[in-house]
Formats: structure tokens, C-alpha cells, sequence
């Protein structure tokens, strides 16, 4: 699955093994591919303006300037501040939900139970909350910051009255994502399941992260020309780099 | 589209300890005790309530919408939501609702969404964050922007379809409508009366609340 990026615009490699979190910097100009080794996968995600951490992720602005309860290929990630942090450049799988959120520890705890790492090792179980709190706090931020997540590679539908449903098969073996970043953003990660994923086994997957460099985005560029609203979020951003 | 019909709520304003008018626009803050009520009029109608709760022991346990809608596993809060704090905790229950369907998806509008959503021209507009913002440095000046994450918009109508489409819709609500609310545990409440003139939410014209506060038993 990277075998289309060349090897002069790779950066870096690394895995998000199943259950595990992460954090990192994207700059401005690097494209990030999220790959779903074994399908099924779920990657809670967060994401702030590395140069001004109080601007973050906005699951509102996002949605609502883009007329859509869910990401794909085209969509763009707003900050609270009125800027595109990522763009959705390339989707294998077509949905990645926005509003069914994190697990917690007492979700997790009532649905697999709970294992400590004296017995697992690193396969004790964990969940999304404190996961991406741990990222966090590496960087001076805490409980204030964890707001509305998004969870790549799930699917979460809305009935016609209102009813959540988790779909289960969004994200077949070998599903990618490509987030390319248009701001330098600090991102946090955790692989656990999805707070709404019926499967009852705690069976997270491992998820491959492949950084590659990406030319700026033309003013043909899809994600920018989805609606009027994203252009005006590109021109937003584009004046901070000016 | 069906909503919930209605529930009445059995208790009498003229019972209650505090009741006071919001004015078109403008924000509010106040702490409501664990087991205290408070009732939310439209009292015109159509009218958008961006409404925050926090613990008000500790206030980086905040509102959180993802935690209320997967509880309930739907999207639309009315009577019988119990309102979690992004640790898992219960805020306040909805326990009365002439409504039928409030969102908490839409967020609230602010100068900067409102240069992506409308025109760059109308950033100077006055905006839910610029209230939130007043409201709760009044409340404790070391609170700030990032303590304001997703919030609910009560009498607001944000349908969402099977396939993933989200709009922003017509009012359902009407004048004299109420959504009422018990507190479960001691909560900063924190309200702009959205002055959003750029779309239906208020439908186009913003107007008054009254909030009604009876204290616990």
C-alpha cells in the first residue's frame, strides 16, 4: 500500500501496534498514511495547531462546514479557529466516523474486563480516553483538551429518528487513509477498539503510519473545491504561512 | 422525521427561586445545585440556546456530546437524556421537554466559523463563542477558549440522514416552548442566546429566553 510513494519523498515509517497510542508532528507539507494491516481497525484521533496548542480539532466546524456527519476522501479537518489542520487526500474505505467518540475505562472494564500489565505485558487492555490523555499530558495539555475525536476507519450511521448504529466491515484488510497535513499539527492516536464496535472480544489491530512529503495543494485541489466553505477555510490557513 | 411528543413538566414558576430574561444575543452563567431544575423558555420561538454545563467543582470535567449521544445511542437529546461529562459522568438529566428534539452536533458559531460558513466579510459579527468566552472569564478568569468544546443548542433542528448528509433545518420549536433539566451533581451552566443572523437556527431573527431555576429538595 506504499507503493506509490517514492522513495525520495519518504519520510518516515513506524507501526501504532493494536491498543497502543501515539503522538506525534506532522509539518505543514507532510502527508500521513494510516493503513488498516488487518482491517477492522480504529483510530481515535485528535489534532492541535503544534505552534498555538489552545487551537484544535472542531467535530462542529468540521461538520457543519461541510454539510456531512462523517469524513472521507475530499473532506477537510477544521480547527476552532476557522482553519483546514488536514485534508482527506485519498480513502480506500469511504467513512471514517466523527461523532461516536472514546472509549473509556469503565466501557472498557464492562465490556472485556480488566488485566493489569504485572499478567499481560503491553497487551493489558486500555481505552481511548486515558490513551489519548497520555499523549497529551507529554505536552503540557490535560483534561481540558480532550474534546470531540474522530475515529478513522469506523463506520457509525444515523437513523432516520436519531439512532446511532455501528456498522461492522467498514475497513477491509489493507484500507488506507492519507491525511495531508496544511498545518503544522500535533496529532494524538490511540488503535483501541471503538466504543460502539459489538464484536466482544478486546481484539484491537495494528495500524501502519507512512509519512511522505506532499507539493501544496493546487487551487484545483479537490479538498478545496468540495464546497465554497472550504475554500474560504484554505485562504483562512494559507494566511498564516504568508 | 419523528420527534418526541411532548413532556409536560408538573412544576409552577411561581414556585421557583429564581427567574430571570435572557436577552436576544446576549450570555449567561450561573451554578445550578445538585437537584436543582432548570426550565429553558423559548419564549418566542425558534430560537437557538448554546448551552455548556461543566462540574462546577472541577471544571476540566466538561460537557461532553460524543459521551451523551453514544449513551443514549442517538444523535437528538429530549426528555429522559442524561447529559455526560467527558468523564463519563451525569451532568443533569432532561426531564421535561415541550420541544421534542434538541442538537448537539452543530456547535456554536463564532467569528472564525463564520468566515468559513458565510463570507470572509463576516467575521465582525457578533457570535456564541464571543458570549461563552464573557461568560465564563466572568465566572473564573482562568477558564478560557479551551475549555469550550462541543456544546448543545437547545430548540435547534440539526437532522442528520441515514447516508451521512447534515443541514442545518427549520425550527421545530414555538413560542412558549420548554426543555427542563434536574442537576445530578453541583454544575457551571454556561448559555449564550445565539445572536447567529446568517441562518434559519434563529430563524433569522434572535430573540429572548427566560430561565427558570428551582432548587433542589
Amino acid at each position: 500500500m506504499t507503493a506509490d510513494i517514492s522513495p525520495g519523498r519518504l519520510l518516515w515509517e513506524e507501526h501504532l501496534h493494536d491498543g497502543a497510542h501515539w503522538s506525534g508532528v506532522l509539518r505543514r507539507g507532510t502527508t500521513l498514511r494510516l493503513t488498516d494491516l488487518e482491517g477492522g481497525g480504529n483510530v481515535a484521533a485528535l489534532m492541535y495547531n503544534h505552534e498555538d496548542r489552545t487551537e484544535r480539532y472542531c467535530m462542529a466546524d468540521t461538520l457543519k462546514a461541510q454539510h456531512t456527519a462523517y469524513l472521507t476522501r475530499g473532506c477537510v479537518c477544521y480547527s476552532d479557529m476557522g482553519r483546514v489542520l488536514c485534508s482527506l487526500v485519498e480513502d480506500s474505505c469511504g467513512w471514517h466516523d466523527a461523532i461516536g467518540g472514546l472509549s473509556n475505562a469503565a466501557s472498557v472494564a464492562a465490556k472485556y474486563g480488566v488485566t493489569r500489565f504485572q499478567e499481560q505485558r503491553n497487551g493489558f487492555y486500555k481505552n481511548g480516553y486515558d490513551s489519548i490523555l497520555t499523549e497529551l499530558r507529554k505536552y503540557g495539555l490535560g483534561r481540558r483538551d480532550i474534546v470531540a475525536n474522530i475515529s478513522f476507519f469506523s463506520k457509525v450511521t444515523v437513523g432516520n429518528d436519531g439512532q446511532l448504529l455501528f456498522r461492522p466491515g467498514n475497513s477491509p484488510a489493507g484500507a488506507h487513509l492519507d491525511l495531508r497535513f496544511e498545518m503544522h499539527t500535533l496529532v494524538a492516536f490511540s488503535s483501541c477498539q471503538h466504543p460502539l464496535d459489538p464484536e466482544p472480544a478486546y481484539r484491537p489491530r495494528p495500524i501502519r503510519l507512512t509519512a511522505f512529503e506532499s507539493p501544496r495543494p493546487s487551487t484545483e485541489d479537490p479538498c478545496r473545491t468540495r464546497c465554497p466553505e472550504n475554500g474560504r477555510g484554505f485562504v483562512n490557513t494559507e494566511r498564516v504561512f504568508l | 422525521m419523528t420527534v418526541a411528543p411532548a413532556q409536560h413538566s408538573r412544576l409552577e414558576p411561581a414556585r421557583a427561586a429564581r427567574r430571570e430574561i435572557v436577552p436576544a444575543g446576549a450570555p449567561w452563567h450561573g451554578v445550578l445545585r445538585a437537584g436543582g431544575i432548570l426550565r429553558i423558555v423559548d419564549l418566542e420561538g425558534n430560537q437557538a440556546v448554546d448551552t455548556l454545563f461543566y462540574n462546577a467543582r472541577q471544571t476540566d470535567e466538561h460537557y461532553s456530546a460524543q459521551d451523551t449521544m453514544r449513551s443514549q445511542a442517538n444523535i437528538y437529546l429530549t426528555a429522559g437524556t442524561r447529559l455526560l461529562s467527558s468523564e463519563g459522568n451525569v451532568l443533569l438529566e432532561i426531564t421535561a421537554d415541550t420541544c421534542g428534539r434538541h442538537d448537539t452536533l452543530g456547535g456554536a458559531c463564532s467569528a472564525e466559523s463564520n468566515t468559513v460558513r458565510y463570507a470572509l466579510q463576516k467575521r465582525h459579527m457578533h457570535s456564541c463563542r464571543d458570549n461563552f468566552l464573557a461568560a465564563l472569564t466572568a465566572y473564573d478568569g482562568r477558564l478560557g477558549k479551551r475549555d469550550l468544546p462541543a456544546n448543545i443548542n437547545f430548540f435547534m433542528n440539526v437532522p442528520v440522514t441515514p447516508q451521512g448528509e447534515l443541514r442545518f433545518a427549520d425550527g421545530i420549536s414555538a413560542a412558549g416552548r420548554y426543555v427542563e433539566m434536574r442537576a445530578a451533581m453541583d454544575v457551571l451552566v454556561l448559555i449564550s442566546n445565539c445572536p447567529q443572523l446568517n441562518n434559519p437556527c434563529n430563524a433569522y431573527n434572535p430573540t429572548p429566553i427566560e430561565l427558570v431555576v428551582w432548587e433542589g429538595s
